[in-house]
């Protein structure tokens, strides 16, 4: 198993109130998977999501990425495991503004402390496997939304992570390009490639091979794709 | 950590986005540095002039002049009273243990006249002593002798500046030169001494010897009176001695009561060039105080940069935490662009300072010292600004909360 989420919990504290945003989720995700998770807003798809990119850790339960406990790893490690077995599509790409398509590939592997010829060699071929090879020197205001997204994909699977998270990776796409996008997320489940995939579309939930579906902090339903409804 | 390289390169790529508020921020820095470089070389050039000054004078000095004596009511000028004399300098080689050497002045201007150029300057009488007090070589020539004293003779050093002017390139020894119509041989050319304290040609001077400048050029009523006694103590601990014995012994031999006003008085002239370089010293840290104040301002001009930075970087902040920087390598980013800030404001200033420290001398006159630790100082000093008011910044940026910073808008 990639993912393995037992009884996960979340509570914020905001103001006087106890906000509880997962209350005991418990899924696993196999490693070839392309699953969506779909929900209203507020439903906890989000606070799932950053717990399973650990970015933020869980109130209670326990959560196994690629059978490592991640609940109570410090700091560096969380940031080691975020770079070397996750890769993070957004849905508004998150590039860094003024920076060539290259160098923004080659992030992960600089922090991965990657030797600059390899660094420039990896982030070639990721970008070629998405499609934009003649781009490489395109800063983001020179691509288009569909290219932008591009470069993140390239850039998530630069470090040929254990598994992709994508938040809402069509939110700012239009119908035809991300149309495009959800062609390429498939062609690279095929390739063996683990995604999990946040949207409130369910046309584009309809292209994972399973949806999980959030409703007050708890799953609702965990179908097989095109089946979900929030 | 990433490599430094990689990090300066990173820093080097936000600085170039804003390449204005990059060079305004560090304008802050580049004149705080400009300001410490040039304050410190002028304050090391002045020190410099006054040190060069003490060893022109010599060390361990005493001056005895004919004081100022008040009778009836009216008071004399110093110097008139004409009380100092020969016997009083041979009392003083003679009786005062802590005196190491003591030379007499009979000074007067007169007009010196070779072949057909002439020149007025200052004429001075003394025996042989005044050389070594004043640690004052003969470069050409030989220095006055004790025989040329006891025999009259017409003998003359020339200071540098007299020399030049008489006779050019000219070689002065054994030429004929007349001082108020009386013939005297050049024997010697005294060593360039330069500047006094008080900004007068020390060089523009001829000695001769003492008696012959009593007897012939200015002896007039008191032939056995001289100006002044210059006096060498034999240490700097003895200095304080030797005037006391000086002073009891004029005052036994002038017969002034106790409690009477003297009619000569006894001058330290290290201790007026040491408060000379202590007000000088002061000067130069107070113009230094000034100018760091100018470099903290420079400072919190490029905390305050950083600050704007950090916050209009949030999400990129959050990007790369998301991708795997640590907060560490979020930490050396920041303080390396604050650092990069710095130094390179820092060589700018250097650039600056030192190119105004040159301006000034040449502008001004004012002398100019500039060392290659002040340089050090300065780089380390605009280092050091840079992390201490990096830091904060960089510090805040690092504990950014990703899933906030990627939020941000």
């Amino acid at each position: 198993m990639v993912v393995q989420l037992s009884d996960i919990s979340r509570d914020y504290q905001v103001g006087e109130q106890q906000v509880r945003a997962l209350r005991g989720v418990s899924f696993a995700v196999a490693a070839g998977e392309f699953v969506a998770i779909m929900g209203a807003s507020g439903s906890g798809k989000s606070t799932c999501m950053n717990i399973l990119g650990c970015l933020d850790r869980p109130t209670g339960g326990r959560y196994l990425l690629d059978g490592v406990e991640v609940g109570r790893l410090p700091g560096d490690d969380l940031a080691a495991l975020r770079n070397r077995k996750l890769g993070f599509i957004f849905q508004g790409f998150n590039l860094l503004p003024r920076t060539p398509a290259l160098e923004n590939v080659e992030l992960p592997l600089i922090y991965a402390r990657v030797p600059a010829a390899e660094r420039r060699r990896r982030a070639l071929a990721v970008l070629e496997q998405v499609g934009l090879a003649g781009r490489a020197d395109h800063t983001s205001s020179q691509l288009s939304g569909g290219q932008q997204q591009r470069v993140a994909i390239a850039r998530a699977l630069v470090n040929q992570p254990t598994l992709i998270l994508a938040d809402e990776p069509t939110g700012n796409l239009d119908s035809a390009t991300s149309a495009e996008i959800m062609a390429l997320f498939q062609e690279l489940n095929r390739g063996g490639i683990t995604i999990i995939m946040v949207t409130h579309e369910a046309e584009i939930a309809a292209c994972a091979g399973r949806s999980i579906t959030f409703r007050d902090g708890q799953i609702l339903s965990d179908l097989p794709a095109g089946q979900g409804r929030a | 950590m990433i490599e430094l390289w990689m990090s300066v390169k990173i820093a080097l790529r936000a600085l170039r986005v804003n390449k204005l508020r990059a060079f305004l921020t560090m304008l802050g820095i580049i004149c705080g540095i400009a300001a410490v470089i040039a304050m410190i070389a002028i304050g090391a050039g002045a020190r410099q002039v006054i040190s060069e000054q003490i060893a022109s004078i010599g060390s361990n000095l005493l001056l005895v002049l004919p004081g100022s004596t008040t009778a009836g009511g009216l008071r004399t000028g110093a110097g008139s009273a004409a009380t100092l004399t020969m016997g009083d300098l041979r009392a003083i080689r003679a009786e005062a243990p802590s005196v190491a050497l003591a030379a007499p002045t009979v000074r007067g201007t007169a007009q010196i006249v070779f072949g057909n150029l002439n020149w007025s300057t200052a004429v001075q009488g003394t025996t042989p002593e005044f050389l070594e007090i004043r640690e004052w070589p003969v470069v050409n020539g030989r220095p006055l002798t004790q025989t040329d004293v006891d025999g009259t003779a017409r003998v003359a050093l020339l200071g540098q500046t007299v020399a030049e002017q008489l006779f050019g390139a000219e070689e002065p020894v054994g030429r004929l030169i007349r001082i108020r119509q009386v013939p005297f041989t050049v024997v010697g050319v005294l060593e360039r001494k330069g500047q006094s304290p008080q900004g007068s040609d020390q060089d523009d001077v001829i000695l001769v010897p003492v008696r012959t400048a009593q007897r012939r050029l200015f002896g007039g009523r008191t032939p056995d009176s001289v100006n002044s006694i210059l006096i060498k103590a034999v240490g700097a601990e003895a200095l304080a001695a030797a005037q006391e014995e000086v002073t009891a012994l004029l005052e036994q031999r002038h017969r002034i009561a106790p409690g009477k006003d003297r009619d000569f008085t006894i001058r330290n002239l290290s201790e007026m060039l040491a408060v000379s370089e202590q007000s000088s010293r002061t000067m130069s840290l107070l113009l230094g105080s000034v100018a760091s104040i100018s470099l903290l301002v420079g400072g919190i001009g490029i905390m305050n940069i950083m600050l704007v930075s950090v916050t209009e970087r949030t999400r990129e902040i959050g990007i790369r935490l998301a991708i795997g920087a640590r907060r560490r390598d979020i930490l050396l980013q920041f303080l390396t662009e604050a650092v990069l800030l710095t130094i390179v404001g820092g060589l700018l200033g250097i650039v600056f300072g030192v190119s105004g420290a040159a301006a000034v001398s040449r502008l001004l006159g004012w002398p100019t010292l500039i060392a290659a630790e002040a340089i050090l100082v300065a780089v380390g000093f605009s280092a050091a600004v840079g992390i201490f008011f990096g830091f904060y910044p960089a510090r805040k940026a690092a504990s950014l909360d990703p899933i906030q910073a990627l939020r941000y808008e």
